[in-house]
């Protein structure tokens, strides 16, 4: 598997060199963006209006503005037309304030034909902006596989051939990270995007983007998971990018006011130091410190989000993970986060597949993986869930989607609605972790089941209903996904407003825009739909904005300071925000408030919206969930919870559930619940400026001053059809 | 292992050791350019300077921080990204930044204070 770098790079074909000037950045931006088409390798320059930093600010919003421009109403992800885009933001690549160093990754997804974003890790989005450049977009189908590589010190860009390099990521990125250092210590300005062999063969692939970890002496690979971007990477036959950029310092973005952004860097480095063994331990077992959290409040997902907490959780909760992640490194995925909450397993020998019996370092599980691999799937074994995690990484899977689907396939095969005959022989039995990692051996491979298993939640269940005579009801009861894309892994049924929070979010069902479930089922701190709407309208508008600037969530509420609980609104951590607004203003030189901040997020939420609509989504209908996520499906899943349903049935719905059959107390309690459901979509949509149809108004595009000609186009083509 | 030790009973405040490593570092005499600090309180003369602990290593993300031969904490300025993360790891405060430097600086025992105390408070220590 390994091979010599100079026998690599012997059957390199160079297709274009592009030189261009190296630039300044000025408060954040370079002002231009890199266009690549790989049709016809032309390479160019774009200039960065004023008018594009004042309506889309950066980040996730350059990229959403740049794919609008490139694509039409009829683009399908394998067009090539399509475009993938990435970009950081204006705050972006600062060294100093805590989860600076995201990149946001764009293009129109295969799983659900619009718009998907994902924010990631790694050094990518940061060199590419030291490099030059704000955005990059790749428009355009190779027709062999091709490494992009930008050299970001001497200001060049070239396109070649490369066929022999390897396809899985943690053996790619290493072979790349050799390939462009001219020694050890230069490895580490170097960062890598590529897929793996089963992202070519299914919508579920994903992107890694690398950092090299000194200490480790290897790359480390942090996923752009959501919405199958790495499918659409390889059907642009794009092998990996390849970007260096050597001279990091902490003024880079050339800010307006070092002082504050140091102070306020620092701040939050003493408060992360102070209190994170006390509160998130983020730096001892990363997200994962929540498994045993959510299954103490009946949200940690298992058997296909059918129950909430099990008995066995405890083998896969944080305190075994601590046993497997190597303690006390520098973790973080920027430089200059110290919340450094990326854990990974080192020494692990997988028992499976081509790399069986080798040592490799595998960066995870978080908790999204844990419940999605692991607890979804009723496996309890923390080793094999490292494995699925493993494989799921260098392979280019998504172990969010792949989690939730192959949880629907477990439970679709406990009821004899799958078979061996149609799963080519694999036993989906509950737990089975040889057969969820042989699906992915076969995604890797491009054969048997795991191809089929590849296309996703959605593919499948239409498989089933249309090809197997499957009970069309019961599978769209039970199948975790909303526009195409799966769920994410929380159990949302106790909560409305995470219930919105899930299916109103323009991407598909991630929680990346609101996790409102301890605001709303455990505080009970907002009882009306009114109150609901307005956390729903502004948490993701909130959460937006990282996106926009090329942050990480995680700082602003995985490590609380002190005093927090008695402020008005403690699950906003207004501290944290009020520091946001003093590093934009100190980077940028532009006054920053919270109302700003919402302006910047509801001017590319609502154009995000419109490319929903636009590509013939966006609709009141693609915001419907499956009733798993809203309620008990099944006789045993009310069963298992029967004394909390039949007291709703008492108290919210009135009636009495001593008189009622259990088949009547399942029909009346998800009456009430989708009729709540219902109502919780007029007000939300309301609060958002949209009508009853999710259409934004035309009063709202002027309210938030987008009142650009090709959104009216779109709203009022919608309009006419409604 | 060498590094610097200080006696507070003994120090009287008079500034002559932070004039001197600000002056060979940074060719001016000034407390917030000393890599040692006289912290005063209570009547007391604090003398806050780097043990050579070596907490500050494991976290640096470039790596910059290491022990050189003969055990002190060295910071490759070349290396360093400017974060600062070392100046809030550092259990004794001695990790000290500048605005207008980008990577942060601390006691290397060189031992020109030491030469500079007129009341010997100051002993390099070499283990």
């Amino acid at each position: 598997m390994t091979m010599n770098i100079q026998e690599l790079k012997s059957k390199h074909k160079t297709l274009k060199v592009f030189n261009y000037k190296l630039g300044n950045i000025d408060k954040g931006y370079n002002k231009r963006t890199l266009y690549i088409n790989l049709s016809n390798n032309d390479i160019k320059e774009k200039p960065v209006s004023d008018q594009m930093i004042d309506k889309f600010t950066g980040g996730k919003g350059f990229d959403m503005r740049l794919l609008w421009d490139a694509v039409n109403e009829n683009t399908k992800w394998y067009d090539p037309e399509n475009e993938i885009c990435m970009a950081t933001g204006p705050l972006g690549g600062n060294t100093n304030y805590p989860g600076s160093g995201k990149t946001i990754v764009v293009t129109l997804s295969p799983m659900t034909g619009i718009p998907i974003d994902s924010n990631v890790g790694g050094h990518f989005g940061p060199f590419l902006k030291f490099s030059g450049f704000d955005a990059l977009e790749i428009q355009g189908k190779a027709n062999n596989d091709v490494i992009i590589y930008i050299d970001g010190n001497n200001g060049n860009i070239k396109i070649f051939e490369a066929p022999l390099e390897a396809h899985d990521s943690h053996i790619l990125a290493e072979q790349l990270h050799d390939m462009f250092a001219d020694n050890e210590r230069e490895k580490q300005h170097i960062s890598v995007v590529s897929a793996g062999s089963a992202a070519e063969h299914c919508y579920l692939g994903m992107l890694n983007f690398s950092f090299w970890d000194r200490a480790k002496k290897l790359p480390r690979l942090k996923q752009a998971g959501r919405g199958g971007i790495g499918h659409v990477f390889r059907n642009k036959k794009i092998k990996a990018l390849v970007v260096k950029y050597s001279g990091l310092k902490a003024d880079l973005n050339n800010p307006v006011d070092m002082k504050t952004l140091k102070e306020t860097g620092l701040k939050l480095h003493r408060q992360i130091n102070k209190l994170d063994s006390s509160q998130f331990t983020m730096r001892e077992v990363g997200t994962a410190n929540i498994v045993s959290v959510m299954n103490d409040y009946d949200l940690l997902p298992t058997k296909n989000f059918k129950y909430g907490s099990d008995p066995q959780a405890n083998k896969v909760d944080k305190k075994v993970l601590k046993t497997l992640f190597t303690q006390g490194a520098a973790d973080g995925c920027w430089f200059g986060c110290s919340l450094h909450c990326a854990k990974a397993v080192d020494n692990f020998i997988p028992r499976t597949g081509p790399y069986k019996g080798t040592s490799v370092t595998v960066d995870g599980p978080e908790y999204e993986t844990v419940g999605g691999c692991a607890s979804n799937l009723y496996i309890w074994d923390a080793k094999d869930c490292v494995e699925i995690n493993f494989y799921c990484d260098t392979y280019g899977i998504d172990t969010i989607s792949f989690g939730s689907t192959v949880a629907f396939l477990m439970e679709c095969f406990e009821y004899g609605i799958l078979t061996k005959d149609m799963t080519e022989g694999l036993d989906l039995t509950w737990g089975n972790a040889d057969s969820a990692l042989e699906i992915l051996h076969q995604m890797s491979r491009g054969q048997g089941f795991g191809l089929k298993v590849g296309k996703g939640t959605r593919w499948l269940k239409n498989w089933l209903i249309n090809e197997h005579n499957a009970d069309a009801a019961f599978l769209k009861d039970i199948a975790m996904e909303v526009k195409g894309l799966e769920y994410s892994e929380y159990v949302s049924k106790e909560s409305l407003a995470q219930q919105g929070g899930y299916t109103f979010a323009l991407k598909g069902p991630q929680h990346d825009e609101a996790w409102l479930i301890f605001m709303d089922m455990v505080n009970n701190s907002m009882p009306t739909f009114e109150m609901k709407a307005e956390a729903l309208h502004y948490f993701p508008m909130f959460r937006t904005w990282f996106g926009l600037q090329g942050l990480c969530k995680l700082i602003w509420n995985d490590t609380i300071p002190e005093g927090n609980k008695d402020t008005p609104e403690p699950a906003k951590v207004m501290e944290h925000v009020h520091n946001y607004h003093k590093i934009y203003t100190a980077i940028t030189g532009k006054f920053m408030d919270t109302d700003s901040m919402i302006l910047q997020s509801e001017r590319v939420y609502t154009f995000q919206k419109i490319f929903n609509l636009r590509m013939g989504g966006g609709k009141r209908s693609d915001d419907h969930p499956p009733y798993r996520a809203v309620g008990p499906v099944t006789e045993e899943e009310y069963l298992s919870r029967q004394e909390r349903y039949d007291k709703q049935l008492k108290e919210e719905v009135g009636v009495d559930p001593s008189n009622m059959t259990l088949q009547e107390k399942m029909s009346a309690l998800k009456k009430h619940r989708m009729d709540k459901y219902e109502v919780l979509t007029d007000t939300v949509y309301k609060r958002k400026g949209w009508d009853k149809n999710g259409v934004p108004t035309l009063e709202h595009l002027k309210r938030i001053d987008m009142e650009l000609p090709e959104l009216i186009d779109v709203v009022e083509k919608v309009r006419v059809k409604n | 292992m060498k590094y610097l030790k200080g006696n507070s009973d003994l120090c009287t405040g008079c500034l002559a050791c932070a004039d001197a490593c600000s002056e060979l570092f940074f060719k001016e005499k000034n407390i917030q350019k000393s890599c040692i600090r006289i912290n005063q309180n209570d009547n007391k003369n604090n003398i806050i300077v780097c043990n050579q602990c070596g907490k500050c290593m494991p976290l640096c993300p470039t790596q910059a921080l290491s022990y050189n031969s003969q055990g002190v904490v060295i910071l490759d300025k070349n290396e360093c990204s400017g974060c600062l993360i070392c100046v809030a790891e550092c259990p004794c405060a001695c990790m000290h930044y500048l605005v207008e430097e980008n990577a942060p600086f601390k006691c290397i025992a060189c031992g020109i204070c030491v030469k500079k105390c007129p009341v010997s408070a100051l002993e390099l220590i070499k283990e």
